[in-house]
């Protein structure tokens, strides 16, 4: 009060500073942009609320019924016998592919782009076109995978007579079409970790792959399991490539386990796949199943990113001291 | 433009007489840094003695921490730096072809401007040097203990090694930073405006611990701060900027190389003096 009370014989000035001062923050633009945002929120949270009610609400006959049978039974025609084990066991090996083949060839790509590389065109030439082959549609994949991956397990690598089109060309495809994300969102995270922590470790002697293994990858690994596992997530959910690489939408030829090897060169199908193929039966004795096989799958997919989520609350811990 | 006065050892000591003079451990001959065709800083002549503290002082922008990162060949990780003359260490030619740069900063270890702890315990701090030098694991509990000691801030935390470091204060750190720079035994240390993101406290305790230090080290500072410069170090060198004539651009120059007290109390170049007096810079 003091400090402006002189200028309160000069003019309104102080009057009108004090106005502003205590008029509690009311500019409407401000609270109103506020409840956009909020709006915006709560309309994406709302979509994905009434969803997943209906699914569960659809499937709640079956789940809360026959879930062990449900696990436990392939595909059949009938509705109150079919399962989603030849999917989920599918989706399984799938993932496998991708955590195995994508991410350490993504991430090493990724340090090599950001560690190793110096900035020419060549290395400018490979960003971009990674960055474009991360927008390219997942049935351009299939395709690649058909020609590629069928073709040569069916050909030159397959035995007389073998059989392309198998969990291995599947798992191969989605591996290749995770690889440019993981590759992107790897090298983000590498390129976010502070200089000063690479000089320090530099600055004691170390070679840069120590500096890299020791502290570029330790302090980046939140960021690259986000980007990661969010890819992987992604490639399960994956259709339309499946489709073109030969997956099955009827009954297997074989009834191998969840975790045997040999299954690996046999006809496969996935999770999606198999929810497509009960969406499309006619009769609303499949509504059920199809709700429950996404069910599933959403439990799956939100299971590897409960994985994610915990992991990376660790890394980040251990990164700040906690 | 007046011209640089081209230092060498004969022509710092001709001036005075001088009694203690140590052995030259690392010599500047002729050296200029650029950044692709940019010359950061040019025709730098600095020879830095054993057991002594070199300080280099100057306005922003002036090349004294790209001369100072071109000491332990830190400057290879940016890309387009390179260096024209001659840096030795002990004789070496630092940028000789046969050198292997991760050597060269074992050797001439280095202080950054932000305490820049490892996001890990305070003893692995001190550790990953020695760990990734081959030094047997044996070892660290004692190596762990002198190093954080010859920092002096081993009573401050030897109860917390296996706490983050992140968790210490800002000076704490620094002075980490410091024992893990130690902790692989080098001849020479830089030290890049270590106090520069410290308070006149923490300020303090670097700067005894840089005169502990100095018997058994060789240490090489940058500093904005002159009285820091005044206070701590033996020799002293005055870096300027002046337009580069060909390219219009800001160049960093060596003005003055000598003993800190001649720098501080009758310096050779006018503008040392005006710099040092506070009448610029």
């Amino acid at each position: 009060m003091t400090l402006i009370s002189p200028m309160v014989d000069k003019d309104k000035t102080a009057e009108r500073v004090r106005a502003r001062i205590e008029s509690g923050g009311r500019d409407p633009k401000d609270i109103g942009f506020r409840w956009l945002m909020l709006a915006t929120l709560l309309f994406s949270l709302l979509v994905l609320a009434v969803l997943v009610v209906d699914v569960v609400g659809d499937s709640w006959s079956v789940l809360s019924s026959r879930l062990g049978d449900f696990l436990a039974n392939p595909l059949r025609s009938r509705s109150d016998e079919a399962g989603v084990f030849t999917g989920l066991r599918g989706t399984f090996w799938i993932g496998i592919f991708v955590i195995c083949l994508s991410f350490p060839i993504g991430i090493g790509a990724a340090i090599y782009l950001e560690e190793y590389a110096t900035d020419s065109w060549f290395t400018r030439l490979v960003d971009v076109n990674i960055r474009n082959l991360a927008g390219v549609p997942s049935v351009v994949y299939g395709i690649l995978g058909f020609t590629i991956f069928v073709g040569l397990l069916d050909g030159p690598f397959g035995e007389d007579g073998a059989f392309g089109k198998t969990t291995v060309a599947g798992g191969l495809t989605l591996a290749v079409l995770s690889l440019p994300v993981v590759i992107i969102t790897s090298a983000e995270a590498i390129r976010a970790v502070p200089q000063s922590l690479r000089e320090a470790g530099y600055g004691v002697g170390a070679t840069k792959w120590e500096v890299v293994r020791n502290h570029v990858l330790p302090y980046a690994a939140p960021g690259i399991l986000t980007g990661t596992l969010l890819s992987l997530a992604r490639a399960l959910g994956e259709a339309a490539p499946l489709i073109l690489v030969g997956a099955i939408r009827g009954r297997l030829g074989s009834n191998a386990g969840f975790f045997e090897l040999g299954q690996l060169r046999e006809q496969f199908t996935a999770m999606p796949i198999l929810i497509t193929e009960y969406a499309t039966k006619p009769g609303d004795d499949w509504v059920p199943v199809t709700a429950a096989a996404i069910v599933i799958l959403l439990l799956v997919v939100l299971g590897f990113n409960a994985v994610a989520v915990l992991l990376r609350n660790r890394f980040e811990a251990k990164r700040e001291g906690k | 433009m007046t011209e640089v006065r081209a230092l060498n050892v004969d022509d710092t000591l001709s001036d005075d007489i001088v009694v203690d003079d140590n052995r030259v451990v690392m010599d500047v001959e002729d050296v200029s840094v650029y950044y692709g065709d940019f010359r950061a800083v040019r025709d730098v002549h600095m020879p830095v003695r054993e057991h002594e503290i070199t300080a280099m002082i100057g306005p922003s922008g002036c090349g004294k921490s790209t001369m100072l990162r071109s000491l332990n060949r830190m400057n290879d990780l940016i890309e387009g730096a390179r260096v024209e003359g001659r840096i030795t260490y002990q004789g070496i030619d630092l940028y000789g072809p046969k050198v292997d740069p991760v050597e060269v900063r074992r050797r001439i270890g280095m202080v950054f401007q932000k305490p820049n702890p490892f996001p890990k315990s305070i003893e692995e701090n001190i550790t990953f040097g020695p760990r990734i030098a081959g030094v047997p694991k044996s070892e660290f509990p004692e190596l762990v203990e002198r190093s954080l000691r010859s920092a002096a801030i081993w009573d401050e935390v030897k109860d917390r090694l296996k706490d983050s470091a992140l968790g210490l204060s800002g000076g704490q750190q620094q002075r980490l930073c410091i024992a893990r720079a130690i902790a692989t035994t080098p001849d020479v240390l830089l030290m890049d405006e270590p106090c520069s993101a410290l308070d006149p406290i923490a300020t303090g305790r670097i700067e005894d611990l840089m005169q502990q230090l100095k018997d058994d080290y060789t240490i090489v500072i940058v500093t904005h701060n002159m009285q820091q410069a005044a206070r701590v170090s033996d020799r002293c060198a005055f870096f300027t900027t002046e337009i580069d004539a060909t390219n219009d651009r800001r160049t960093g120059q060596l003005v003055e190389y000598d003993r800190t007290d001649k720098i501080f109390s009758n310096p050779a170049d006018e503008r040392t003096e005006n710099y040092v007096t506070g009448r610029f810079g």
